[in-house]
């Protein structure tokens, strides 16, 4: 069972230090200092309750899914299953058929790409994106561009790092087959107002995919609410594990789309003369699913669920709060990427340093940040940037963390600056 | 092991004030190396006189280690025939990669600097990136990648 971790006497408040000990990597120590890590948008950590979860399926519950009448076999497709309730509940999506599960972010939106895109899409017809997009929301499209004859259309941002909706609004056209769209930058972390995005394409009929990998470890999402058509997310980035993800899709777009790969699970009945495929959403989960990895995922909703995703947001935007005005304490500092709603992700440079010297420096204090491209090229590329450095919080970190990011960056400033 | 080892006062020397940093417009060979890891891109430039490199210079952007590096490579090339700049290179390529065997770091001068790198894995390819690029111009391939 997972605890209620709230400041006593406040229930709207974590209470970090008790949140910190469900986290076992964040005990240990990097070159004999404790771990401040701060690269949670590239990968989060895991809370004990999702490492027992998954030992504890292994060690008691193990056989195939939908296969087998023992008792076993029962039981993994129950957890299995269960996981699947707890993602569709999580997300608010209507019904299990619309949560399909994935290896992570990226396959799914290549699901999309080939089983939505490739049969429908035509020379002439576009797909929008963003300037903004990871490379996971660029490349699937572009090879679908390349099997197609299809074109790519990149609505620019501006130099704030927000999308820029009006030009956006103006590269919709009757062409467009498809918008797809991040929820939350991961290279800037600018939450992006969806939902007139959304309004917009709907209006127009064009179908929207969201690619939420950074905005449902740190907000509530609410597909239907959104109404998107289309919302893809990885386990790894909120406290899940990796190699597991999810691909919510509106059930009648999905009932339309044929699968994507063959095998296992994913049939009714194979003779060589005929193959009837499953309906949703095992149509699209061929072969032996990643049982642990959903049975994981599922313990990482419950934890996130316990703590409240309100009282997580509100934590790490005190986070981000502390970060910008402590960060912005430091010479030579230029923040990249200052939208007014953020993320808890500080993208910055330093003067004279550049961010992979910083990466290193950093580490040698137990600071652990991401510097580079952050998989998104033509990001650095609009700020004329080889690369950043990128701190990103979680619910778990603390101010002190901060502080130590802030002394790191002075130390790196005298060695090199 | 010590940041001090990586970044030495040589290192943040020739980091803070790379010699050769221009093109040569004129130049018989260039190559453009890129690090994709970390987005570090440079060009070398090579003028040559016979068998011999009468005159190096690299210039774009990067790390300390990899912008040190390229400088400390155009000292150290400068006037030394194509083939002894490739042994060079291969011994420099020993002393950044491995950690088996004894290295005279004194026969290499400046380079010897760069030895500490060995210790961060990470930051290998940084310090080789120039040293592939400049094979690469000798050996007139246009392009190189450390992926």
């Amino acid at each position: 069972m997972n605890a209620v971790h709230t400041v006593a006497g406040n229930p709207t408040a974590l209470d970090v230090a008790a949140i910190r000990r469900d986290f076992p990597v964040l005990e240990r120590t990097v070159r004999g200092l404790p771990l401040s890590y701060l690269d949670n948008a590239a990968s989060s950590q895991r809370p004990r309750a999702v490492i027992d979860a998954m030992s504890r399926y292994y060690e008691t519950s193990h056989a195939n899914v939908h296969r087998g009448v023992h008792t076993l076999s029962q039981e993994a497709t129950d957890l299995f299953e269960g996981a699947r309730e707890k993602v569709r509940r999580f997300i608010n999506a209507k019904s299990t058929r619309e949560i399909i599960f994935v290896r992570g972010t990226t396959e799914a939106i290549n699901l999309v790409a080939q089983s939505y895109g490739r049969p429908t899409l035509g020379p002439g017809d576009e797909i929008l994106v963003s300037w903004l997009e990871h490379h996971a929301n660029i490349v699937p499209w572009q090879m679908l561009c390349q099997q197609t004859g299809a074109t790519l259309k990149v609505a620019p941002i501006t130099t704030s790092g927000e999308v820029d909706f009006d030009a956006f609004a103006a590269l919709l056209a009757s062409r467009t087959k498809l918008v797809a769209l991040a929820h939350v930058s991961n290279a800037l972390g600018t939450v992006i107002p969806v939902q007139r995005f959304i309004a917009a394409a709907r209006a127009r009929g064009v179908p929207v995919l969201l690619d939420g990998a950074q905005a449902v470890p740190h907000m509530t999402v609410d597909v239907q609410a959104l109404d998107c058509d289309f919302y893809a997310f990885s386990g790894h980035k909120m406290c899940g594990p990796t190699g597991i993800g999810v691909l919510y899709g509106r059930e009648s777009l999905l009932n339309a789309m044929p699968p994507w790969q063959g095998g296992g699970d994913m049939i009714l009945a194979v003779s060589f003369e005929k193959t009837v495929y499953n309906g949703l959403p095992y149509k699209f989960e061929a072969g032996t699913p990643d049982i642990a990895g959903a049975i994981g995922l599922g313990a990482a909703i419950d934890y996130l669920e316990t703590l409240g995703m309100e009282r997580i947001a509100a934590a790490e935007l005190a986070l981000l709060a502390y970060a910008n005005e402590q960060l912005a304490t430091v010479p030579g500092l230029r923040f990249v990427g200052t939208a007014p709603e953020k993320a808890a992700v500080v993208s910055f440079t330093i003067d004279g340093v550049h961010p992979h010297d910083l990466g290193t420096i950093l580490d040698h204090e137990g600071v652990a940040i991401r510097t580079g491209h952050h998989c998104a090229m033509p990001v650095m590329d609009f700020f004329g940037l080889p690369a950043t450095a990128r701190a990103s919080f979680a619910f778990y970190n603390t101010r002190a963390e901060i502080d130590r990011l802030v002394v790191a960056l002075h130390t790196a400033r005298e060695m090199l600056g | 092991m010590d940041l001090k080892d990586l970044y030495r006062d040589v290192i943040v020397d020739h980091n803070r004030h790379p010699r050769n940093f221009r093109e040569i417009p004129d130049a018989d060979r260039r190559a453009d190396g890129f690090n994709p890891l970390c987005g570090d891109k440079l060009t070398v430039f090579v003028k040559l006189d016979g068998g011999r490199i009468s005159d190096v210079s690299f210039n774009g952007s990067g790390c300390a280690i990899s912008i040190a590096s390229a400088s400390l490579l155009t000292e150290s090339v400068k006037g030394k025939t194509i083939a002894e700049a490739e042994g060079l290179f291969s011994q420099m390529h020993q002393l950044l990669t491995r950690d088996d065997i004894d290295i005279d770091v004194t026969r290499l001068g400046k380079l010897g600097a760069l030895s500490g790198v060995r210790e961060f894995p990470a930051r290998v390819k940084c310090a080789s990136l120039c040293w592939h690029t400049l094979d690469a111009a000798l050996h007139q391939q246009e392009q190189v990648s450390t992926e």
